[in-house]
């Protein structure tokens, strides 16, 4: 999918996520969390493993984790997808 | 002959406060004390160094301690408690030597056996007379109890009464009697009210909150304990009031009628008291209004020291005769250790206050914690911090299930025949970790920044610095 604009998806409330995504050329990730240490690594993973299901290979994403579950993490990323392609 | 004298300044000069000496300060007034602040400028203004603070807790508004660490006023802080901006900073190092955290009930054990001996003992009092017969229940500033300044009054070398409600002499209904007092300085605010007290916490609405409340509930029906006689302890988080409240329920249903409610006094515990629940409550410090009213009012709500409350150093004390206490966790680990001195990252966000001395006392000592905050896992195989040893816990209540120490072997049996949701406390962080993941184990310093010392004495644990990145 084509990223076209600016969209984001979820909020800063604690155990949530919010993630902002903008059309670029190739992918960059950011990534803040108040549990980087623990889970830093997993959560880059499923941000990467999101963006390849659903086929975005030129954005720039930025993920502010409040310690949010994977399952949040990944349908707030999903989402930003979906509104920064329409 | 007078003790009144004109200023902190004039207090600390006459108290003849030098370079290397000790001074003490109570936290009844909590985030809304001036006291620790005032006298600590002054004693910066006067050029004193290398002062060790003996305060019973710090809290956010005691930040400026920074800035007297920084410059060398002060080189030493003992606390039982200390709240997270100013944690923080000890957590990156900015104090030499390490701090010692003891318990509400450790505290006055070492200040009464001479350990830790303080030099000048500085008390805020809510009213006092001239010669510094003193208490916290009356005035603009009332805090309620006094019972962590005992101690001090008692054993420091000299005691400084500072008071913005000055009354004739004598001054009835008194906490603190003259007879320990040399000085009395009066000054227009010794804290903000809005700080001292809250108004009334509510009880959680969250429904995760609810059901543990519910299970904190039936465990204590089904430990054999809640009958006539009954006495019990809680925090003011939102989810032991919610058990409270419970509790008052099927107290009041069952007609049962306890002995006293002990703590650290909410006002739902007043109204337990009013509604018969228990004959008494034993107060060492008031967290809200309603507390500080009942305590004023009611000949049946008592001021207790910090001594009686909970040290061991004593012939017996008040957690020694509890049934049930109701305590909080940051981490609990499979040996049910728990910690309540630092923060899922390492950096210290508060200490033992009674969490270990009521755990040590009471027969049935119950955590009572979500699964899982902010995707960490209650449950982990170590605690970063032991802050009370798991042979004085008892069970561990979470939404996903209860988990009983298994020394208890009576107790998980009636549980499990009460149809109590009872798991294993392995199975437990195994069923966290299939929701939140596992977390990789956080990176500790090589610098030890503070010493946790047991209610006992000795050294139960140590926090090391935390890195930066």
């Amino acid at each position: 999918m084509e990223i076209k604009k600016l969209a984001s998806a979820g909020t800063m409330e604690s155990s949530d996520a919010y993630v902002e995504i903008e059309p670029a050329t190739g992918l960059e990730i950011t990534l803040e969390s108040v549990v980087s240490q623990q889970f830093g690594d997993s959560i880059r993973q499923v941000v990467r493993d999101v963006l390849t299901e659903q086929g975005v290979e030129n954005a720039k994403i930025r993920v502010v984790d409040r310690g949010a579950l994977e399952c949040v993490i990944r349908a707030r990323v999903e989402t930003a997808i979906v509104r920064g392609g329409n | 002959m007078s003790k009144l004298v004109n200023s902190i300044r004039e207090a600390i000069q006459l108290a003849g406060l030098k370079d290397g000496m000790t001074v003490s300060f109570h936290h009844h007034l909590r985030n809304g004390d001036f006291v620790l602040n005032m006298v600590m400028e002054e004693v910066a203004n006067l050029g004193i160094k290398d002062i060790t603070v003996n305060a019973s807790s710090l809290f956010d508004t005691h930040l400026p301690l920074q800035g007297h660490i920084a410059n060398g006023v002060v080189t030493g802080i003992c606390a039982n408690y200390i709240s997270a901006p100013l944690g923080r900073a000890i957590s990156q190092g900015i104090l030499e030597k390490p701090v010692q955290f003891r318990t509400h009930g450790g505290r006055p054990s070492d200040i009464c056996t001479g350990n830790t001996p303080i030099d000048v003992a500085f008390i805020a009092a809510p009213t006092s007379d001239p010669m510094g017969n003193c208490s916290g229940k009356y005035g603009k500033s009332a805090c309620g109890s006094l019972g962590y300044a005992y101690a001090d009054a008692m054993h420091a070398k000299k005691v400084v009464i500072i008071t913005d409600n000055l009354v004739p002499y004598p001054l009835m209904d008194f906490s603190i009697p003259e007879i320990y007092v040399d000085y009395v300085v009066n000054v227009d605010a010794i804290g903000n009210p809005k700080g001292i007290v809250s108004g009334t916490t509510q009880i959680t609405r969250d429904p995760v909150g609810l059901v543990m409340a519910q299970h904190a509930v039936k465990v204590i029906e089904n430990s054999g304990l809640l009958k006539d006689g009954f006495s019990f302890q809680t925090g003011a988080g939102g989810a032991s009031l919610a058990a409270a409240k419970f509790l008052k329920d099927v107290m009041l249903e069952k007609g049962i009628q306890g002995s006293f409610g002990l703590g650290g006094i909410t006002g739902y515990l007043v109204d337990m008291l009013h509604a018969g629940c228990f004959k008494s409550l034993m107060d060492v410090q008031c967290f809200d209004l309603k507390a500080v009213e009942s305590l004023r009012t009611n000949p049946n709500h008592q001021e207790i020291s910090a001594m009686q409350y909970a040290s061991p150093a004593f012939k017996s004390a008040v957690v020694d005769s509890l049934d049930v206490v109701i305590l909080g966790a940051t981490e609990i680990d499979t040996d049910f250790n728990v910690n309540v001195h630092t923060d899922s990252n390492g950096y210290i966000m508060g200490g033992s206050g009674g969490h270990s001395d009521t755990a040590a006392g009471a027969k049935l000592s119950m955590i009572i914690a979500p699964m899982f905050r902010a995707r960490l896992p209650i449950v982990t195989d170590h605690v970063n911090c032991i802050s009370t040893p798991g042979k004085d816990i008892d069970v561990l209540v979470t939404q996903g299930g209860i988990a009983v120490n298994p020394k208890n072997v009576e107790l998980t049996k009636n549980l499990k025949d009460a149809g109590l949701p009872i798991i294993d406390i392995h199975e437990l962080k195994e069923k966290t970790e299939r929701i939140t993941g596992k977390p990789k184990v956080i990176a500790k310093g090589d610098r030890v920044v503070a010493e946790v010392i047991s209610r006992n004495g000795g050294i139960l644990d140590k926090i090391y610095n935390v890195p930066s990145f």
